[in-house]
């Protein structure tokens, strides 16, 4: 589904990512992993397509087609969603109204009409009751206010809403407490199929425990330097990161 | 510029027009060597031979005019065109309150109180654009709201200019007065329907009595053939509210002159709005709150969007004066360019000699939030929409305090139509 090929990114001539290979195929949950600055979140900005990075080298692919030229909306109507780790407050804009302009243009793209008011307040509805997300906080302004932990609710809720194919959740479980932390995940494990993909984003292996990736991959200074199975999470909890180092300085 | 020799020596203000045509004659057009004029040049309109005075009044259908109307609701309408009462597009009251025509209130003896207690009293009398108004001005509206009265309805004040005049000079004059504990809406809007010139000099006073509250709203979307010069002077009483709210998303050079003096104490005073501008429009927003009493608050919040090689001012000046102790004057103008040919001239002007105060004053100039334009296209949202729409959000704090939920609409779908978006539901 997601083909990743010797990618190469740099943000103002400095490279970040630098020579990523990865493969994402339906009905599969990698787990991304690293310390600080080894390039998770660029990694995840720039298959979304975040044209601040400039791709180098490389490609990306999404179900055979390649990306490079497409733009981030373009992207979005494909079926790839970044959930962001620190979402945008748009004042004045509800979250429902929000959602509408997102679902109709993405039809409009398609070329389909606008969704039926009536499904639409249907669709709210049953995603509003997977995230156990409350009435009152759809006609709030999106983001705006929020604790942390709504946002990253909400981030959720919207990839619920949009039903990506390929959905990267970055740093999603950061900031949550454990009761938030167990519903977004059972959100998250309730939107799996054998048809999309998950891409989890993360420092540490607690959301692991919730949703269970079927390869984890380690990155580290842009580079992918080693993949497994779950185990590898609880790997890297034991021994942390320090080992890499050394590892990578051989 | 002509001035036709009009003049009737039978008027009850003729003494006081005399003294602003001298005014007038010695201070002439202001030129950006003064300070206050530094950034709005008034010479290319100085050069256009406007006519002061229309020879024939034109006859407009109410379905020519209807959009510019807040028609989703029912108000009072006093409708000016070419500077002319058309009592067809009116709907004026005597019932209870006094909604209906400054040249009724001058002449007639049954204003006589009022007009002796307020004409021309708090609009300067050296200012030199107000002097030329004072002389000149025959028409506008009148509204007296005695003690513990609220109209009905909130008031419209519309003004059209049809352009049958080659280039007219449109000077409309209102008076305000809203007694003690009463309270008033006045959506007021300038409207030219031509590709003629016109250029707008009007002069509004407002009197605001103990505990009174006003809202007034100032719709500016007018031609690129149509410049206004705006003064408001508000004078405010005890525990009096008065909100002020600018929309300038048109017209071709527009200057705001707001002054609002704190006559009393517990007064709030609230100057807000949002500028969306394009093409080369000019806007310059000139605020005056003179805090001369204590424990008074000020609020101002102006939001602008500038594209293309329109050109803002912002320049807001507070005076605190020694007596006005524990007084809260807040400023904020905020501001994004987006394109490079636009600019904007941001400046506060605070002179504050009490010493227990709290005064506050921002400004910032920026461009839009890449970040933010991204998450928004990585919903799907098009770059033109998601700029849009963070724009609108930008704006929004200043839109949360209008308080007629149908002008609110409006305002939000003119915003949508500045932007130049379908946003796919009712912002």
């Amino acid at each position: 589904m997601l083909k990743i090929k010797d990618l190469h990114a740099s943000v103002d001539d400095k490279e970040i990512l630098r020579g990523i290979n990865l493969e994402v195929k339906a009905g599969e949950v990698h787990a991304i992993m690293g310390p600080n600055g080894s390039g998770k979140s660029t990694l995840a900005s720039v298959i979304a397509g975040n044209e601040r990075f400039e791709v180098t080298q490389g490609s990306i692919e999404l179900s055979g087609e390649d990306l490079e030229e497409v733009s981030p909306e373009e992207r979005a109507h494909k079926g790839v969603f970044l959930s962001f780790q620190y979402p945008v407050e748009i004042p004045g804009v509800s979250v429902t109204n929000f959602m509408k302009t997102a679902i109709n243009e993405s039809r409009k793209a398609k070329g389909l009409e606008d969704m039926p008011a009536k499904d639409m307040l249907k669709l709210i509805r049953e995603k509003s009751e997977l995230l156990e997300i409350d009435r009152k906080f759809l006609s709030r302004s999106l983001n705006e206010g929020f604790s942390g932990g709504e946002k990253k609710r909400n981030e959720i809720f919207q990839m619920a809403m949009l039903e990506p194919k390929v959905a990267i959740l970055d740093e999603t479980d950061s900031g949550l407490d454990i009761d938030a932390l167990r519903i977004v995940a059972s959100g998250v494990n309730k939107l799996k199929s054998k048809d999309n993909a998950v891409i989890l984003i993360t420092h540490y292996q607690r959301l692991l425990e919730y949703i269970v990736p079927d390869f984890v991959h380690v990155l580290h200074n842009g580079k992918i330097v080693k993949s497994g199975g779950k185990e590898l999470a609880l790997e890297l909890e034991e021994k942390g990161y320090d080992w890499l180092k050394q590892e990578t300085a051989v | 510029m002509a001035f036709e020799n009009n003049v009737d020596v039978e008027h009850p203000v003729h003494d006081v027009r005399m003294a602003a045509i001298k005014n007038f004659e010695e201070k002439g057009f202001p030129s950006k060597k003064e300070e206050a004029w530094k950034y709005t040049s008034l010479n290319s309109l100085q050069k256009i031979d406007f006519s002061i005075f229309p020879k024939e009044q034109n006859a407009l259908e109410y379905k020519d005019v209807k959009p510019y109307f807040i028609h989703e609701i029912d108000t009072y309408k006093i409708v000016f065109v070419d500077g002319i009462y058309s009592s067809y597009l009116s709907e004026t009251t005597h019932d209870g309150v006094d909604i209906c025509l400054m040249s009724a209130a001058l002449t007639k003896p049954m204003y006589k109180q009022v007009i002796d207690v307020y004409f021309n009293k708090i609009a300067s009398k050296d200012e030199s654009l107000t002097t030329l108004n004072t002389a000149f001005s025959r028409e506008g509206a009148y509204i007296y709201i005695p003690k513990n009265k609220m109209p009905k309805k909130p008031i419209e004040i519309l003004h059209f200019s049809t352009g049958n005049e080659a280039s007219l000079l449109l000077q409309p004059r209102n008076l305000i007065v809203v007694e003690e504990n009463a309270e008033v809406q006045i959506i007021e809007r300038h409207q030219s329907l031509t590709s003629n010139d016109t250029l707008t000099n009007a002069v509004t006073e407002i009197f605001a009595a103990k505990s009174a509250i006003v809202d007034f709203y100032k719709i500016q979307n007018d031609a690129a053939t149509a410049s206004l010069i705006d003064n408001t002077y508000v004078d405010q009483k005890d525990k009096s509210v008065v909100n002020v709210h600018t929309f300038s998303f048109g017209g071709k050079l527009t200057r705001n002159n707001l002054n609002f003096y704190q006559n009393g104490e517990y007064i709030d005073s609230t100057m807000n709005g949002v500028t969306i501008l394009g093409e080369k429009q000019h806007v310059d927003h000139y605020t005056l709150v003179h805090h001369m009493q204590p424990n008074c608050e000020s609020h101002q919040d102006y939001k602008g969007i500038y594209g293309d090689s329109s050109t803002g001012v912002f320049n807001g000046k507070i005076i605190v004066d020694k007596i006005a102790q524990k007084t809260n004057a807040f400023q904020k103008n905020n501001n994004i360019l987006i394109s490079d040919k636009a600019s904007i001239n941001s400046k506060p002007q605070l002179e504050i000699f009490a010493d227990d105060v709290k005064c506050s004053h921002g400004c910032t100039i920026g461009q839009l939030d890449e970040d933010a334009l991204f998450y928004l296209q990585s919903r799907g949202i098009p770059k033109k929409e998601a700029r849009a729409l963070l724009m609108y959000a930008f704006a929004n704090n200043v839109l949360s305090t209008v308080r007629i939920p149908e002008l609110k609409a409006r305002i939000n779908k003119l915003i949508a139509e500045k932007l130049g978006v379908n946003l796919g539901f009712d912002l």
